[in-house]
């Protein structure tokens, strides 16, 4: 008689197999290409290719870079701004964190090229300054998904426990140092690994403000381009190996989910 | 008093770092320069440009309809994804879970790669047939249905499903009638996010995307690099109305907010 009784568990399915199917064997996919040559034989030599070249090492070292100073940029100027947006008592608050989270929702390549007529204008030539370019137009395009996850987690902050500390005597700076800066790490990291990883592949930037350096990205765009797939599986394989040793650092169970510009 | 000179000053610096290219980008676009800097007179032919060139027309239309159609796709599917694992016993439900972080903290370059090299290099479906494009994106926007609904089915007091079922309903007209009711607010957001993460991407659809489909990004970093100046300008005038309707929608969203806001006071 319950041949065919419905279940909620059953509606699960689909998606772990569309799940399996774009997600997991994508991977294997990978995996194979990676360790593989045109011929299809087995071999080591994308990823030794890879380590004892300097021009790869070099991209490499050059993402880390970009990665570092751009994460450096948003960090500083994402971190007071959401403490001051967290800790004021104006009214129509939410308002004005919607203005600062608000750019998310607007195609990043027009954004880039807003950017980059303002630094053509300012700047003459663009070649002049690749490094500082790049920096900017990735600052620009990653700094409200820094300012969210730090502004979500000071506004959650009990605010008893600042209290106590002036209670007990902590001066306003010792009391930010010793209980608001510890307690917004959480955000500061989900923040840091929003910006951080984007910054590393998002070769579009450098492409469009005319830094010719490759970063790890563009190494895999050139691959495409070249039909070289076992290349490409490897770069792509060494990136996931950086992504996966970064959640790990970096405590990814965050749940906080704001790539998509959590709507306020 | 110094103090709140500083803050005012944080926060009107960083608004003009986000603001100032699009805003002088938007003046621009209503005048007949080429380049910012050069003072010339007002002029909409930028957005006569953009709303008469067939080629911009498709390349808009298709980005929608892409954006649309796949975020339905992924609701539908990250939906039913977030409500079986809710329900699942907990290896199922953590293997789900797992799978479904991955692109989420994956980069999108790599997301593009490796569903190109399955669909298209290894099981040789054209890319004209739209299929790993569609694929592509789905699976970069349904992890993010899935994380905006389960919140809704953990804040749900399961005693009203049961109540339905003793009350004679089916398993799925409680489904239908009791869950998805209350879980229609993640439901929305999900979707919405999903739109906006298919508007906004590049790599997937650099990947995937048949060669002569392009959606605003590809299209606009492919119009860069050229130096058609009538296109680059109709661009900026695209820039000002994406801009304006984000403007228009937020202001939308927060007085829809406020207003519910103040009916549960």
């Amino acid at each position: 008689m319950h041949r065919h009784t419905f279940s909620r568990k059953y509606l699960g399915i689909p998606y772990a197999v569309f799940l399996l199917l774009f997600v997991v064997a994508p991977l294997v996919v990978l995996i194979y290409y990676a360790f593989t040559n045109g011929q299809g034989e087995f071999t080591f030599q994308n990823l030794t290719g890879f380590f004892s070249d300097p021009n790869t090492l070099g991209t490499l070292c050059y993402s880390f870079g970009i990665a570092m100073v751009t994460t450096a940029v948003c960090l500083l100027l994402a971190y007071p701004l959401a403490f001051i947006l967290a800790t004021s008592k104006l009214k129509g608050k939410s308002v004005i964190v919607l203005i600062f989270i608000m750019p998310m929702w607007i195609n990043f390549s027009l954004r880039i090229t807003a950017l980059k007529e303002i630094l053509t204008w300012l700047e003459g030539n663009l070649a002049y300054h690749p490094f500082l370019n790049t920096v900017l137009g990735m600052s620009y395009d990653f700094l409200p998904f820094m300012i969210l996850p730090i502004y979500t987690t000071i506004s959650k902050l009990d605010g008893a426990l600042l209290e106590a500390a002036r209670d007990l005597g902590a001066g306003e700076l010792q009391a930010f140092l010793r209980v608001t800066l510890p307690l917004s790490l959480p955000g500061i990291m989900s923040g840091v690994s929003m910006v951080f990883l984007p910054a590393m592949t998002n070769y579009v930037v450098l492409d469009m403000l005319y830094n010719s350096t490759y970063i790890m990205g563009s190494l895999i765009g050139s691959y495409f381009a070249a039909y070289n797939w076992n290349g490409g599986s490897m770069i792509a394989l060494i990136l996931l190996g950086i992504i996966c040793l970064f959640t790990l650092l970096t405590g990814g169970a965050e749940e906080e989910n704001t790539r998509g510009g959590a709507l306020l | 008093m110094i103090r709140k000179v500083w803050r005012w000053m944080v926060i009107i610096f960083v608004l003009l770092f986000l603001y100032l290219p699009i805003l002088v980008l938007a003046v621009y676009s209503f005048t007949d320069a080429t380049n910012i800097g050069a003072i010339r007179g007002f002029s909409v032919h930028n957005y006569v440009t953009l709303f008469t060139t067939p080629e911009l027309r498709s390349m808009i239309a298709g980005t929608v309809a892409l954006a649309l159609g796949s975020a339905l796709i992924a609701t539908v599917l990250g939906t039913m994804g977030a409500i079986g694992s809710f329900y699942s016993r907990k290896g199922m439900a953590s293997a789900i879970t797992t799978m479904n972080q991955v692109p989420v903290v994956n980069a999108d370059v790599v997301t593009g790669f490796s569903i190109c090299i399955l669909l298209v290099v290894v099981l040789g479906i054209s890319k004209d047939t739209y299929i790993p494009l569609v694929a592509g994106h789905v699976t970069l926007c349904a992890p993010f249905v899935f994380l905006a609904v389960i919140p809704k089915l953990k804040q749900m007091d399961p005693s009203i499903y049961e109540a339905a079922l003793d009350l004679g309903a089916t398993p799925f007209t409680a489904l239908i009638r009791i869950v998805i009711p209350q879980i229609f607010p993640g439901i929305l957001s999900g979707f919405a996010m999903a739109v906006t993460l298919s508007l906004d991407d590049y790599f997937v659809a650099t990947y995937t995307k048949p060669a002569t489909f392009d959606t605003i990004s590809t299209y606009v970093v492919n119009a860069t690099k050229g130096a058609q100046t009538t296109i680059k300008t109709a661009l900026w005038a695209l820039s000002t109305v994406i801009f304006l309707l984000v403007v228009l929608f937020s202001a939308v969203m927060n007085i829809r907010a406020n207003k519910e806001e103040r009916k549960t006071v």
